[in-house]
């Protein structure tokens, strides 16, 4: 979404291309705290809206559909979509990430059922019973805290014995009356009954070996993300795991490819990290029409960069 | 804010609008605090354009209406359930891409 907020200010012909809805997992994100200007934090939903406004004043275009495959054409490079192709001189790809599935036995039976990765959109549905958060990263910690507001007791899965979340979520973590840390354990499969809900987890404890049961009516997933780039086999080489490797002006082997956010190789990935690269892979995408192409900022040139996603 | 063709349904007019319908109903579950929700209600609203005479679509909010998300054991949202003669034909949870649903949609057409 920066991305095409700067290129559609630098007066680029600029198009986002989004599958779902602009703003990608920030509208999962129930409160997010560590995004700069808003001293009192600000929900997801509301720095989603707000970056979408501040975007659209600038012009920015954005067009609901889902790119399936990149190609090149001499210096043009084609966005291949469900429905159309768009000729562009420059992308930049902004796909960011999705859940790891854990691999278990009951998880994609009862997804929906009891078998979540988003707290935010199904914790009210666990008023007042036992859940189960699978994970041991800010994320993990961030939701097994906002699920005590709705559940009784929240058994927090990690298959180490220490936690790799920052140190001021570690504490509230690890001294919440309604969260039981089980360290070294792990899931091994999650039960539910005859209407297919979610009613318990089997897991097992790594250290000694030893299994056991417990009734949760909820379990929550958080074992990483795993970034979105199978549109793009063929056309770029990826990195171990998925991701796009970027120089520090994010540009990709590609020429006219850029990639910005969650999708890159790099360390933080945070709402303010995936801004940063947005603007920059715009600015430098920008330099490269206007020296490569001799376009001027004159707004409606043809073949401007295609902000995929965000 | 639902478009023209979307209808908002509540727990009691749920057996009348949804499973006695003559033609399959969509219904999209969702709640004011769901971003995601917020997130597919355009492409739902799209789909009842879309789809007008062949498909109802309605709205219910979960918040509301305890009882029928209850029945159907749902525990996530958005849920989308497509009901056709009065049973689930159809179900997907979380926001997903338009072609899905439309994938779903055709499928009990
Ligand atoms: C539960 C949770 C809580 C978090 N909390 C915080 C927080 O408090 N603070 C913080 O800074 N960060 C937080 N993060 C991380 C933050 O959400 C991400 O770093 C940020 O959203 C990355 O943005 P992005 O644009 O790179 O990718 P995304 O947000 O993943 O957006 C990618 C977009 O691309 C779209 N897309 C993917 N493939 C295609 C395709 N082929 N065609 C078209 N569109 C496509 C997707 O639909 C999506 O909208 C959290 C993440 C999670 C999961």
């Amino acid at each position: 979404m920066t991305a095409g907020l700067y290129a559609a200010r630098a007066r680029l012909n600029t198009r986002l291309m989004e599958k779902i809805s602009p703003g990608g997992q920030v509208l999962t994100t129930d409160w997010v705290d560590n995004y700069p200007g808003f001293p009192e934090g600000v929900s997801g939903f509301e720095l989603v809206d707000r970056m979408r406004k501040q975007a659209e004043r600038f012009g920015l275009e954005i067009v609901r559909g889902e790119v399936t495959r990149l190609s090149r054409e001499d210096d043009w490079i084609l966005v291949h979509m469900t429905e159309s192709t768009l000729r562009t001189r420059a992308v930049i790809v902004a796909t960011g990430t999705i859940p790891v599935k854990l691999g278990i036995p009951g998880e994609i039976e009862y997804t929906g059922k009891g078998v979540s990765y988003c707290a935010t959109c199904d914790g009210p549905f666990y008023r007042g019973v036992e859940v189960a958060v699978v994970g041991g990263g800010d994320t993990a910690v961030e939701e097994a805290l906002y699920l005590t507001r709705f559940a009784s007791k929240v058994h927090l899965f990690h298959r180490r014995d220490q936690l790799r979340a920052t140190g001021i979520l570690r504490e509230a973590v690890t001294t919440h009356p309604k969260i039981q840390i089980h360290w070294s354990t792990v899931l091994t499969e999650i039960h539910a009954d005859d209407r297919k809900l979610v009613r318990g987890v089997t897991h097992l404890d790594l250290k000694t070996g030893q299994t056991g049961q417990l009734p949760v009516e909820g379990v929550f997933l958080f074992v990483g993300q795993t970034p979105t780039t199978s549109f793009l086999q063929g056309f770029l080489e990826l990195a171990p795991g998925g991701y796009v490797d970027t120089d520090l002006e994010m540009a990709t082997v590609q020429p006219g490819v850029w990639a910005a956010g969650d999708v890159r190789s790099k360390v933080l990935r945070q709402i303010v990290t995936a801004a940063g690269d947005g603007a920059t892979a715009a600015f430098n995408a920008e330099k490269y029409i206007e020296t490569r192409f001799g376009y001027s900022h004159a707004p409606k040139t043809t073949g401007a960069p295609a902000g995929v996603a965000s | 804010m639902a478009g023209d063709n979307v209808l908002h349904v509540s727990d009691a007019e749920f057996d009348e609008m949804v499973l006695k319908s003559d033609i399959p109903v969509l219904v999209d579950f969702w709640a004011a605090w769901c971003g995601p929700c917020q997130a597919i209600a355009p492409t739902v609203e799209e789909l009842a354009g879309e789809f007008v005479g062949r498909i109802r679509v309605a709205k219910m909010n979960v918040d509301e209406n305890p009882k029928t998300p209850g029945k159907y054991g749902i525990r996530a949202i958005p849920t989308l359930i497509v009901f056709k003669g009065g049973q689930v034909a159809e179900q997907i949870t979380g926001a997903v891409a338009k072609s899905q649903i439309v994938g779903a949609l055709d499928k009990v057409l």
